[in-house]
């Protein structure tokens, strides 16, 4: 952040609002995250469009029927919602300047996300032994790799988690870093939504 | 790299792995600054080298189209130059370049004193150059260059090595250069929205921000939104080439205009996003040579936004030949022409500013009035393909070849050339030599005319895009043999601008901080302007600001000077205040205390991971996987951690 001493004789409130002053009020990490997250819903976008173009077109099987377990997925897609909430409770916690708590619930958000990323590759494991891969037919294609995307989008969340955990054990994650974990936490609470939508329109809507 | 430290865990909550960066000048300086100004610089200096290479390769096309049945050229090197020539003018050198003006001009003209985040700034630049490079090592390292068109249709593009009609790893050069280039814009696309909406100077509204500042918002916007899709499509294309998958492949039930529709949703923004900030260059030129403020200001922006969301909405127009039925082809139709609306809004608004004003024909103007010209040119073909029936006749002829010319090179790069002539005195302290402009100018229009003209005949005589050779007898010799010879001519003109640029450098005559007399708050700097922009944050109170600290009317409504002495001059202060060559950080001794930023390695370092990840997915190397994957970790946590200003 620019600051300036300043000059005698100016207007001296004027220079005074200068250093947290930003044009919309949220602060610029906050806001290049939300406009990468807006541009991430596009990328996302492209590849359920392009899995929804496909359903149903007649192919070879394995089709969605034939595979999916939705119990087990409503399971594992349950504890990744469940992560949002802790991480709320981790956010909470800096602001509170109870570190203590902070690392709980960072580290509890890290696992809940590895859990579901567990289920997920059970899961690719269970479809390949009954046939699907990725270039059996289209429904392997548009499945895997939009629901791979996500799920690498979990693991960079994830590492992002425990990265943080390490910098809150070493004390070096303050109440005054608090933004730092509310903006990881906003990538979270997205990867969480965009999940929302492919488990519905990918797993639950019947075609 | 000169000063990798012993890997040092400072005491006591300073962590850090490579010794802080502190130089501004010097060779070096160049590879970890972090001044926008700098980085601007870099981009355009990068940009106008493959601006050259893309020439030449359109050189050597234009030389195999001389005459029938020519020989310069195998089929397949003709594939790779038109594809690599694409390529390059759309992302190596359009965007990029505008990219330049934007990395220069934003914080000047909103009075700011860098962008929001300089050393992701940083990183776009370096992403940007090893993309680039990525692409260009195919030529040596592919098999073969990349060769499907810049468009990349599938399933050409997206059938397997050794099953496809496309020989080498062009493809996957193509495809995974151009992710790496989509990263690069979107870091850069971030950077600038956060900077107009966060760091204004006080008073600067939305509605007294210079247009060319509108519209690389505008650009922007369109990039993060239009970057994400390609970036998709890529992955696909990428999966179906490498993994087997079946997307685009119509053996397997894949549908390769899911492709197409991918692609020019992405496509038909990029059009935008590579037309807008000409438009905006044209609208800060036009004014200070007419000597009137531009006619319309609300209108001009608002035309911008209107025509960065209706782009959406025209994709289909690329498609008309690909038989999607009458009432999807209708309404893309409908939108198309719709479209034209607002861009002729703007043109009226041009010719509106420079209407009776007191027009000084220096080269800046010239080229911004050939903007308009040839711009318009450009409109009008593109209009022609709203109606159904002519586009489908003229798909895939030669007459898309010169319309799009008209816009992009009519309208882009005459938007550019302009704005080197507008700028150049800031970037440099001197002006470009007037005479070599003129040439370069007349040339250049000469020049143009001369080779895409034709083409709009050669296209409606049916003589299709991308064939390597014609044969004698269809009427088609001596129109190609004018376009070849007109070629040459931008090439000499460009020859001339680069002479231009090395002459007037060292010995061009010397410019004040405001040699046009103009409008916006880059003028009110020395130039070239300090590190630090501005020693004090400017106070806004007016559209125009500068122009409104200099004049006042009177009672008839005429200009009148204000006398110097009522108003700060600013660019009157003395040179040797600070002049950007002193460190960063610390005190300048200059009175200020201006903390700015610290230079960095983490930006080059993230940025050199990326084509060596490239090269893993091109090779399915994976041993070059952890190479990649721990340079890339190691200059993102490094980053993470080093604070952005040594205190």
């Amino acid at each position: 952040m620019d600051q300036v001493a300043i000059p005698p004789g100016h207007d001296v409130a004027e220079h005074r609002h200068e250093e947290p002053r930003t044009g919309t009020g949220v602060s610029n990490t906050k806001l290049a995250m939300w406009l990468f997250l807006s541009s991430d819903c596009l990328f996302f976008g492209a590849f359920i469009s392009a899995y929804l173009f496909y359903r149903g077109r007649p192919q070879p099987g394995p089709h969605p029927a034939d595979v999916y377990n939705i119990p087990f997925t409503s399971v594992t897609s349950f504890i990744l919602l469940m992560s949002s909430l802790t991480m709320v409770l981790a956010l909470a916690a800096i602001i509170r300047g109870d570190y203590r708590r902070l690392r709980i619930w960072l580290l509890a958000t890290a696992l809940f996300g590895a859990t579901f990323i567990g289920g997920q590759i059970f899961e690719f494991t269970e479809f390949y032994r009954q046939g699907l891969t990725l270039d059996k037919n289209l429904f392997g294609s548009s499945f895997f790799v939009l629901t791979g995307l996500h799920g690498a989008h979990v693991t960079a969340g994830i590492i992002w988690l425990l990265s943080l955990w390490g910098l809150a054990t070493q004390g070096r994650l303050t109440s005054r870093d608090s933004e730092r974990v509310e903006i990881a936490g906003l990538y979270w609470h997205f990867v969480d939504v965009v999940w929302i939508v492919i488990f519905t329109v990918v797993y639950l809507i019947p075609k | 790299m000169t000063t990798v430290s012993d890997t040092v865990q400072a005491p006591a909550r300073r962590l850090r792995v490579l010794r802080r960066p502190q130089a501004t000048t010097g060779f070096w300086s160049w590879f970890t600054t972090i001044d926008h100004k700098k980085i601007g610089i870099m981009y355009g200096t990068t940009a106008l080298a493959f601006f050259v290479i893309g020439g030449v390769e359109a050189l050597l096309l234009r030389l195999q189209l001389a005459g029938p049945n020519g020989t310069l050229l195998t089929a397949a090197q003709y594939n790779e130059l038109f594809t690599m020539h694409g390529t390059t003018m759309i992302f190596l050198m359009g965007m990029p370049l505008a990219v330049a003006f934007g990395n220069y001009l934003i914080p000047l003209q909103i009075g700011a004193r860098d962008v929001a985040f300089p050393r992701l700034n940083a990183f776009g630049y370096w992403g940007f150059l090893m993309g680039g490079l990525f692409i260009y090592s195919s030529f040596f390292i592919g098999g073969s260059a990349p060769n499907g068109g810049w468009f990349g249709y599938t399933p050409l593009t997206s059938t397997p090595l050794g099953r496809g009609f496309l020989p080498g790893h062009g493809p996957d050069f193509w495809a995974v250069g151009l992710i790496i280039l989509g990263i690069a814009s979107t870091t850069t696309a971030i950077n600038f929205v956060v900077t107009v909406l966060n760091l204004r100077a006080p008073g600067m509204t939305f509605m007294r921000m210079p247009v060319f500042t509108w519209m690389m918002t505008v650009t922007a916007f369109l990039t993060l939104f239009a970057m994400p899709i390609i970036t998709a499509a890529l992955i696909m294309v990428y999966f179906d080439r490498n993994f087997g998958t079946n997307f685009f492949q119509p053996a397997n039930g894949g549908d390769p205009l899911l492709y197409q529709h991918l692609f020019w949703l992405f496509g038909h923004p990029e059009v935008y996003i590579l037309i807008l900030p000409g438009m905006g260059i044209v609208s800060e030129i036009l004014p200070v040579f007419s000597r009137k403020p531009l006619f319309g200001y609300p209108v001009v922006v608002f035309s911008g936004i209107a025509i960065g969301f209706i782009g959406w909405g025209v994709w289909v127009h690329h498609m008309f030949a690909t038989g999607l039925g009458p009432v999807a082809i209708s309404a893309f139709a409908l939108s198309t022409m719709i479209i034209a609306v607002p861009t002729g809004v703007k043109i009226f608004n041009w010719l509106a500013t420079v209407w009776r004003g007191a027009v000084q024909l220096r080269t800046a103007m010239l080229f911004a009035l050939g903007f308009i010209a040839m711009f318009t040119l450009g409109g009008l073909s593109g209009v022609l393909h709203s109606v159904v029936p002519a586009d489908t006749q003229q798909t895939d002829t030669y007459f898309v070849v010169a319309h799009f010319h008209y816009v992009l090179f009519g309208g882009l790069v005459f938007g550019i050339f302009g704005g080197f002539y507008y700028w150049f005195p800031k970037l440099y302290g001197r002006f470009l030599d007037e005479r070599l402009g003129k040439v370069n100018f007349w040339t250049m229009l000469i020049g143009f005319n001369l080779t895409f003209f034709p083409m709009h005949f050669l296209g409606l005589l049916g003589m299709p895009r991308r064939t390597y050779r014609y044969d004698t007898g269809l009427g088609w010799d001596f129109l190609n043999q004018l376009e070849t010879v007109g070629a040459f001519v931008i090439a000499f003109s460009v020859l001339v601008f680069i002479v231009n640029v090395f002459v007037s450098r060292r010995r061009g005559r010397l410019a004040g901080g405001d040699p046009w007399d103009a409008r916006t708050l880059e003028w009110t700097t020395p130039s070239p302007p300090p590190m630090y922009n501005f020693a004090e944050i400017p106070h806004v109170e007016a559209r125009d600001d500068l122009w409104h600290r200099k004049y006042t009317e009177d009672e008839a409504g005429h200009a009148v000077r204000i006398p110097s002495g009522a108003a700060v001059a600013v660019e009157e202060r003395p040179a040797g205040d600070g002049g950007g060559d002193e460190p960063g950080g610390g005190d300048h001794g200059d009175g200020h205390g201006i903390h700015m930023p610290s230079p960095s390695y983490f930006p080059l370092i993230l940025a050199l991971g990326l084509p060596i990840l490239g090269y893993a997915a091109v090779f399915h190397a994976l041993w070059l996987v952890p190479i990649g994957g721990l340079i890339a970790a190691f200059g993102l946590y490094a980053w993470a951690i080093e604070p952005q200003t040594e205190p």
